[in-house]
């Protein structure tokens, strides 16, 4: 599997991250290397099989999901409690768009 | 207070009941063993002398006033800081979380709060709960109180350190892909993987949505039986959690498992097995052949697949979960930034550390367009046929037992250069969590180094009361609580 430092560089965007050039090449060699054991999936055959995203599969789906009613939840206050910058009931952010 | 590193919880209710100690004078001395071994273990993050002091005070006021005690009246517990506990930070083992403080607790700590328990601090983690061996912590790696120059495993180490140094007699961890039970292996206590669903992840910070729980550490299996019946349940807060009947698990424990059928996969026995931890396995199969039990070779073909299929979709959900760390709402935030985009990016890098970072890469990478199919699409199928595995070996059997892992604790260092052989150590504990079936790490001896050596059993879907029943048994015969 054949993983290039623009594909490293490219997904890292997707995934917010900013890296290094030592990073780029780090996570490149990590990837092959991954990429490369998982290849044995491919041993495998799935035609036919459904695909599980999650274990409690049975049943219907939505046997679990509460009456839709209003709630108490957390206050303004409350939620911007662990905010790193913070003013008049929000969350502060650099400058998005141009006055 | 010189026997307090063996109580058990019953042993605790019966010394309160009698007054031969307090609930404050108990939690002072978790808070003292625990904070005079910090420095050389690093089993804790933090501590919360306040919170348990107010704790032991009510069960202190509670018995005083001849009320009745909760279950867990008066039990020091340590947990793990990914289990949010209202007014007490929680920081994953993350830069990215080091300020942050949680603002309501899970619906676990409220409910060990509620039967009584003392919690006393909160347990270094590899960070996000990634890895296998606690070295991923961004603040100090953890020792193991067996062997200080191995690794007590991951990423509950800290709480599987807990209750084998003897700080607390239990404590709480979350396991993903193996988290609990092999650090409980490594360090030779109890440790408990409920059925997916059992337990409520309302409070647990995301890893992987799918394959996440919470469960106990304890020196024997009563104990973590007893803190299941506490948190197994229903819970509207968390839409995952099952509807499923509770069993009472602490009275299901009456030794009666002659005639029981053990399933050993033979797959769990091949390839890069330690011989020592192979032959205090095939030793603990012999001890449950004398209780009656009736052991039979059964094949789970799909095993060998299971890393793979793992460590792409753990990957996947936790690149997902991890969106959420953007330096707004409750992440540190990178000082040097002009625009949201740069504030978001150097906010993660500043943030994450290589695993987590790793991680996020790995998963997006499978989610991304043309890759999902190829990749996330055919570990969930793959994920199907390691859950019919189980399905068709516990219609023959009423239990699996074989190894947690496939070494003893490794050394600190040994395995950091290689993210794909830490991974592949997983193989044991990750078909469990694919499955979402029950399982739990029993001591079954040492090496000849002196290293503890856990044994896994394995049950179907809420079949904990039979799981608990086994290993207690075990335990009584084998005479390994530690």
């Amino acid at each position: 599997m054949k993983i290039t430092e623009k594909e490293v560089r490219y997904i890292a965007d997707l995934a917010n991250l900013n890296l290094s050039d030592e990073e780029v090449r780090d996570y490149q060699a990590n990837l092959e290397e991954i990429l490369g054991y998982v290849e044995k999936l491919k041993e495998l055959d799935t035609r036919g099989v459904e695909p599980m995203s999650h274990v409690l599969f049975e049943g219907s789906e939505t046997s679990t999901l509460r009456v839709d009613e209003p709630k108490a939840s957390f206050s303004a206050d409350q939620a911007l409690v662990n905010a790193p910058l913070a003013g008049a009931g929000h969350f502060k952010v650099p400058l998005v768009i141009e006055r | 207070m010189e026997d307090y590193r063996s109580l058990t919880v019953d042993q605790i209710r019966s010394g309160l009941e009698q007054k031969k100690f307090s609930a404050a004078e108990l939690a002072q001395e978790a808070l003292r063993l625990g904070r005079e071994a910090n420095e050389a273990c690093g089993a804790f993050l933090h501590f919360s002398p306040e919170r348990a002091a107010a704790a032991a005070k009510r069960v202190d006021a509670s018995l005083a006033a001849g009320e009745p005690l909760g279950p867990l009246a008066g039990v020091p517990i340590a947990v793990k800081d990914v289990i949010m506990t209202e007014g007490l930070r929680n920081t994953c083992g993350s830069k990215i979380l080091e300020e942050f403080t949680a603002p309501y607790s899970a619906t676990a700590i409220k409910q060990i709060e509620e039967a009584g328990a003392v919690i006393i601090g909160k347990t270094n983690c590899d960070e996000f709960a990634m890895g296998s061996s606690n070295e991923n912590s961004a603040f100090y790696p953890v020792r193991n109180p067996a062997a200080p120059d191995r690794v007590p495993g991951g990423s509950s180490g800290g709480s599987a350190a807990a209750v084998a140094g003897g700080f607390t007699p239990i404590s709480l961890g979350s396991d993903t892909g193996g988290s609990i039970r092999q650090p409980a292996s490594f360090c030779g206590v109890v440790g408990v993987l409920p059925t997916y669903g059992r337990v409520s992840r309302y409070g647990l910070v995301a890893f992987a949505s799918s394959l996440d729980h919470i469960g106990p550490f304890s020196r024997t299996v009563k104990d973590s039986a007893q803190v299941m019946n506490v948190i197994a349940g229903r819970d509207p807060m968390d839409s995952t959690s099952a509807e499923a009947a509770v069993d009472d698990y602490v009275g299901a424990l009456d030794g009666n498992v002659k005639g029981m059928k053990i399933g050993v996969p033979k797959e769990y026995f091949e390839g890069g097995l330690n011989d020592q931890v192979a032959a205090r396995v095939e030793a603990g199969l012999e001890t449950l052949r004398k209780l009656g039990c009736e052991t039979v070779e059964v094949s789970m073909p799909h095993t060998e697949y299971a890393v793979a299929a793992y460590y792409l979709i753990c990957t996947a959900e936790a690149s997902a979960n991890l969106a959420r760390y953007d330096g707004v709402r409750y992440s540190r935030r990178s000082e040097e930034s002009e625009t949201l985009g740069d504030m978001y990016r150097n906010s993660r890098h500043e943030g994450f550390g290589k695993e987590v970072t790793r991680r996020i890469i790995l998963g997006t990478y499978v989610l991304s367009s043309g890759y999902y199919d190829a990749y996330y699409r055919k570990a969930q199928k793959t994920r199907t046929l390691i859950t019919k595995d189980f399905r068709d070996a516990f219609e023959k059997v009423d239990a699996l037992v074989t190894p947690v892992c496939p070494t003893p604790a490794f050394k600190l260092g040994e395995k950091t250069a290689d993210p794909l052989e830490m991974y592949l150590s997983d193989i044991y504990t990750i078909t469990a969590s694919l499955a979402g079936v029950a399982g739990i790490s029993v001591p079954c001896g040492k090496t000849s180094e002196g290293l503890p050596v856990g044994m896994q059993i394995l049950t179907g879907h809420f079949e904990e009361a039979k799981m608990l029943k086994l290993a207690d048994a075990f335990e009584k015969a084998g005479g390994f609580s530690a």
